[in-house]
């Protein structure tokens, strides 16, 4: 049991400290979704869009959705690191240590889920000295929403590393999977104005959701109601840390 | 209890049917420097794997200090080290923290994380770089790391894949002073494997000798080399069956092999070799190449082998495992 309690703050410290020791990593985060946020927050400043009501702006809209962006790639990350872990052999070290592999996931999880928001929030506070208007309270509900949007992806990322063999996968899920989700989701768009076949895509993307939920909550516009948001992000977190955690504790070094 | 390891007809087949430990049988006493010596993909790596509870064996059965790996793989996690054949340190961190978060999986106090952190970077003779990443170590300071990790929870037993695989001359002696220094200082039960017959000689109290999953000889290094005889002498001729042939009813030779070369166990091997030359001469036979050795592990390998002990050529388990990338490493 002690060393189970241990285990889990070993997994998170060891992440904090590697996350905080690479600052160039960090830099590579949240440079993209910062970069999208600046460049297109204001190269379509003057466009009007079908469905952003007039009173807010296209970078208050775009906000939300790169704060999305930013927890999502971060968490996910952290989750496929376990590959990583298996190319330079620690995580030999951590499965023939006497803690169970529920320790280590939730450990994994909550060390990422730590990084993922300080990224996100990194993004928040940018959104803020860009212009865009947000309460304390509401920036205390986004806090909640991306702890959730950032275990369904460790869990999503956990997964996909037990499966794989090697490091090569992770290009894969990144190009085929991830920036797809991005772009055929509501966080750089709204829902509104868009051909039916499409609004399938995007209604079938899980990150439509975490999107619409961040964004009713940060600046009150939305297209789907927020119960409906929560519904589905409760039910993909669960599914995907579950599937995460059976997977690791199948796989072998 | 009596012994710290026992396997009884340990057997792992690997998918796709490779046989990596055929119907292994040994033991592994108290307090003893015990070695597996073999060539690259003996199996050596893969018995080591099931000893530490990574791979569940096909069939027998394994006890690390008295608890069955399958079913007490908990407790024998609890008693045992490890230091792995590849390293399994991460670099971003520094060496104190790999000990500290090493001790904490393990369960340790604070005070005896501290304690023992202490104690063995200073065996290791890491103290003054503890502070430092990983990364900025090399090679041989890495390899002293783990093995100061795979000590920090005191476990009962020290298991070392390949100790000094791919270190220099100098390094291999250091580590070996290490392993010597800890299995006296702290007497610590220690079982590694190499493919280096000096480090089997010099370092084990007993040896077991591997190949194609098997042991097929355990004992004292001394005694094993007393099996071979005294003076071994390797021949390679035009007609290596016909020499062996016309050699053995010479009184002076006590045993004659026929294999890659042909060995002639013998004594007084120097006055020997002219001996053969005449043997040679009478029957016809061009002699290419002949060399005399006292005998070391190797030439008992080859005693039980036929075969020399290769380094540079991948077993069947090793091309399994570079096929199927790193999932069997």
């Amino acid at each position: 049991m002690r060393s189970d309690v241990q285990a889990i703050y070993v997994m998170w410290l060891r992440q904090v400290k590697r996350f905080i020791r690479a600052k160039s990593r960090l830099v590579g985060n949240i440079f993209q979704p910062l970069l999208f946020l600046a460049a297109f927050g204001f190269g379509f400043r003057g466009a009007r869009f079908v469905g952003i009501p007039t009173t807010v702006s296209y970078l208050e809209f775009l906000a939300p959705g790169m704060i999305v962006m930013s927890v999502v790639f971060s968490s996910m990350f952290a989750g496929i690191s376990v590959l990583w872990d298996r190319q330079f052999g620690f995580l030999k070290e951590v499965l023939v240590a006497p803690v169970r592999r529920i320790s280590i996931v939730v450990g994994k999880t909550l060390g990422g889920s730590t990084i993922a928001l300080i990224q996100g929030f990194i993004i928040l506070a940018a959104s803020v000295a860009l212009g865009v208007r947000i309460s304390a309270l509401s920036a205390a509900a986004c806090v909640l929403l991306t702890i959730l949007v950032a275990f369904s992806w460790v869990g999503f990322g956990l997964a996909a590393a037990s499966r794989m063999e090697d490091v090569h996968g992770f290009s894969l899920i990144m190009n085929l999977l991830i920036m797809p989700a991005m772009f055929l989701s509501t966080a750089f768009f709204p829902l509104e104005g868009i051909p039916e076949a499409f609004k399938l895509v995007i209604y079938a993307n899980p990150v439509t959701y975490e999107v619409d939920a961040v964004r009713q909550v940060l600046i009150g516009v939305g297209y789907i109601s927020l119960w409906i948001d929560l519904l589905v992000i409760l039910g993909v977190t669960c599914f995907t840390i579950f599937t995460g955690a059976y997977l690791f504790s199948k796989c072998e070094a | 209890m009596g012994f710290v390891v026992e396997a009884r007809n340990l057997t792992k087949v690997y998918e796709g049917g490779v046989l990596a430990v055929d119907h292994m049988n040994f033991e592994v006493e108290e307090g003893e420097v015990f070695g597996f010596l073999g060539p690259n993909g003996a199996g050596k790596t893969t018995t080591i794997k099931i000893l530490v509870t990574l791979l569940k064996p096909t069939e027998g059965e394994a006890k690390v200090c008295g608890y069955d790996v399958m079913k007490k793989a908990h407790e024998v996690r609890k008693s045992i080290g490890i230091v792995f054949q590849d390293p399994a340190l991460d670099t971003e961190l520094t060496g104190r923290e790999n000990l500290d978060y090493h001790a904490r999986l393990y369960g340790l106090s604070s005070d005896v994380r501290r304690r023992r952190i202490e104690e063995v970077l200073e065996l290791v003779e890491l103290t003054d770089r503890a502070d430092d990443l990983v990364k900025k170590y090399s090679g041989g300071m890495r390899r002293r790391l783990e093995i100061a990790r795979g000590l920090m929870h005191y476990p009962k037993v020290l298991f070392l894949d390949e100790p000094t695989l791919g270190l220099d001359a100098q390094t291999r002696r250091a580590i070996w002073q290490y392993i010597r220094k800890l299995n006296k200082e702290e007497g610590m039960t220690i079982f590694l494997t190499t493919h280096y017959i000096e480090e089997a000689d010099k370092l084990c109290d007993r040896v077991a000798i591997i190949d194609h999953g098997r042991t097929i000889a355990l004992d004292k290094p001394s005694n094993l080399k007393d099996v071979v005889g005294r003076d071994v002498i390797y021949v390679r001729s035009s007609n290596d069956l016909r020499l062996a042939e016309n050699l053995k009813s010479e009184g002076w030779v006590s045993e004659v092999k026929v294999g890659e070369e042909l060995a002639i166990y013998t004594s007084f091997s120097e006055k020997r070799i002219p001996l053969i030359f005449k043997v040679a001469q009478e029957v016809g036979v061009e002699i290419e190449s002949i060399k005399m050795k006292k005998p070391s592990l190797e030439d008992v390998y080859i005693y039980y082998t036929g075969r020399k002990m290769r380094d540079d050529e991948a077993g069947p388990v090793e091309h399994v495992r570079m096929l199927r990338g790193r999932r069997l490493s």
